[in-house]
């Protein structure tokens, strides 16, 4: 019992030591070039060498993603609120936001850019367009399918629109809520890597254009590489949260992490 | 003079479906419970036993007609009115204690002293739980709970704040038999300690006809009165006593009523 859940937890790492292998193994047989496929080994070094240089872009990335994130996850769980206890906010907006969000996020910098000039700014702005659409859409659902008869318990004991929101909404969405959080910061290092290659000086995304302007393949993938431990770091603290939060909601061990 | 305590005079009631037609669920129902009283309302299915309930917690507003409960005209949710529904609609992010309390946090005046007196509240579940056979597991979610069990805590919940009105929509209509037989004995001694006045609605003849003082029998849709019949059995009542002569007849009278309504209807 103990080693399979040790194994289980292990798997993970191993499948991705496993894929570098294979990666490295094939490279070598295949004698691919450098600047089409580096080796993996290739691409450790390079973190390593230049992790000095490296780290202000990373750093620059994470801090506009992480902001960019959290004003994208107050708004959408606001605008989620306004559009699931409502159904005529919901008819209204629902239409707007999915045209919005049709809109591809790449083509908005170029604007943003105009009105903020280039650097942290649009790059802010990006992660946070980018994420308010999967956190609005989960908590509006969550709120729009809580059981009625969970709202008549309270309705029946006189309680206000506000209390039924506080006290049965909110706490039934918060499931949903976190399964968004997931979502959304992993899409909100898309959007700030998007604006950072468009217009800016800075961050992993401007560093990956001046590295492949300069056939620098290496360090283009060192730039992938970082993003990647990134996502999956912060995707698995709020993995982690969401456990801690809404344990409720998860019975079946198979599916908790 | 025993007060009139719930009163519906000539109520409609339609569930708007459409854009124009309805469905109509009761009309021209009428109804007198005295303070005290225990009464149970049964019926053919989809009668309207319980939007009676909904129309008198004021989560539903009658179309025509009026209503009172303690000499006040409901106009909306009444506060002294404590409620358990078919499904034990226990929260599931709340432990089956903080589940019970939900009503002190709500309703008045328990709800502006919550935070000052939450341990004397606390010790009062503890009272309750013990008293329906759930004491040890207050700390326990509510998918921990069996079914039987998730209506224990569900009885708490509408008995906490003491209400005067208690009202009951077939709580332990998805329960087997001998849980239920149990809960009745619970549900019983409950009422004999502190006489709030109970609507019980329910499908379960003996049920009616052991727990209540009177019942009601409903016609077919759309609902009203078409008989009343005193449940006149010393109490506490027994299980013993639900196979006596009196009782059977009761029973056999219901029961007769009630498929009559349904052949009507069908007709």
């Amino acid at each position: 019992m103990i080693r399979g859940s040790l194994l289980r937890r292990a798997l993970p790492c191993l499948v991705i030591l496993g894929m570098f292998l294979v990666w490295e193994a094939l490279c070598r047989l295949f004698g691919v070039k450098e600047f089409v496929l580096p080796l993996p080994s290739q691409i450790f070094s390079v973190l390593v060498t230049r992790w000095d240089a490296l780290l202000p872009h990373a750093m620059q990335t994470l801090m506009t993603t992480v902001v960019g994130f959290i004003g994208g996850v107050i708004a959408g769980t606001l605008i989620g609120i306004a559009i699931g206890s409502s159904r005529l906010v919901y008819d209204a907006m629902y239409p707007l936001l999915v045209g919005f969000y049709s809109i591809p996020k790449v083509a908005v910098v170029p604007i943003l850019v105009i009105w903020f000039g280039s650097g942290t700014v649009p790059a802010v702005i990006t992660s946070l367009v980018i994420c308010i659409f999967p956190v609005v859409v989960n908590v509006a659902t969550g709120l729009a399918t809580t059981e009625p008869e969970l709202e008549d318990v309270l309705r029946a004991l006189g309680a206000s629109k506000a209390d039924i929101l506080w006290g049965v909404g909110i706490p039934r969405s918060m499931p949903y809520l976190f399964a968004s959080l997931k979502i959304a910061i992993t899409l909100a290092f898309v959007g700030s890597v998007i604006s950072e290659t468009v217009a800016a000086n800075r961050g992993v995304g401007n560093m990956m254009i001046i590295a492949s302007s300069n056939i620098d393949v290496p360090l283009v993938f060192a730039g992938l590489f970082i993003l990647a431990f990134m996502g999956i770091a912060l995707y698995a603290l709020f993995a982690l949260l969401e456990q801690r939060m809404t344990g409720w909601a998860m019975r079946k061990n198979e599916f908790s992490m | 003079m025993t007060q009139r305590f719930v009163v519906l005079e000539d109520i409609d009631f339609v569930y708007q479906t459409g854009e124009n037609e309805g469905m109509l669920a009761l009309k021209g129902t009428n109804l007198d419970i005295p303070r005290g009283d225990f009464a149970a309302i049964v019926g053919p299915s989809g009668c309207g036993k319980s939007t009676i309930l909904k129309l008198v917690s004021g989560l539903l507003k009658p179309q025509r007609g009026k209503i009172d409960v303690a000499g006040r005209q409901v106009t909306g949710p009444v506060k002294i009115v404590g409620m358990a529904f078919q499904n034990p609609t226990l929260l599931p992010w709340l432990s089956a204690i903080d589940n019970v309390l939900v009503p002190l946090k709500i309703v008045q005046p328990y709800r502006s002293q919550f935070k000052a007196r939450r341990a004397e509240y606390e010790e009062r579940a503890r009272a309750l739980f013990k008293t329906v056979g759930l004491a040890g597991f207050e700390e326990k979610s509510p998918w921990q709970l069996s079914g039987g069990m998730q209506q224990r805590a569900s009885l708490c919940r509408a008995l906490i704040h003491e209400p005067e009105l208690l009202l009951l929509d077939e709580p332990f209509g998805a329960l087997d038999a001998f849980t239920r037989e149990d809960l009745w004995a619970t549900l019983q001694e409950l009422w004999i300690i502190r006489r709030p006045t109970v609507i019980l609605v329910t499908h379960d003849l003996r049920e009616a006809a052991y727990l209540a003082d009177r019942i009601f029998v409903m016609s077919a849709r759309p609902g009203c009165i078409i008989a009343t019949h005193d449940a006149c059995f010393a109490r506490p009542r027994t299980l013993e006593m639900t196979f006596s002569d009196q009782f059977v007849a009761l029973y056999h009278a219901l029961r007769n009523e009630i498929s009559e309504a349904r052949v009507e209807a069908m007709a």
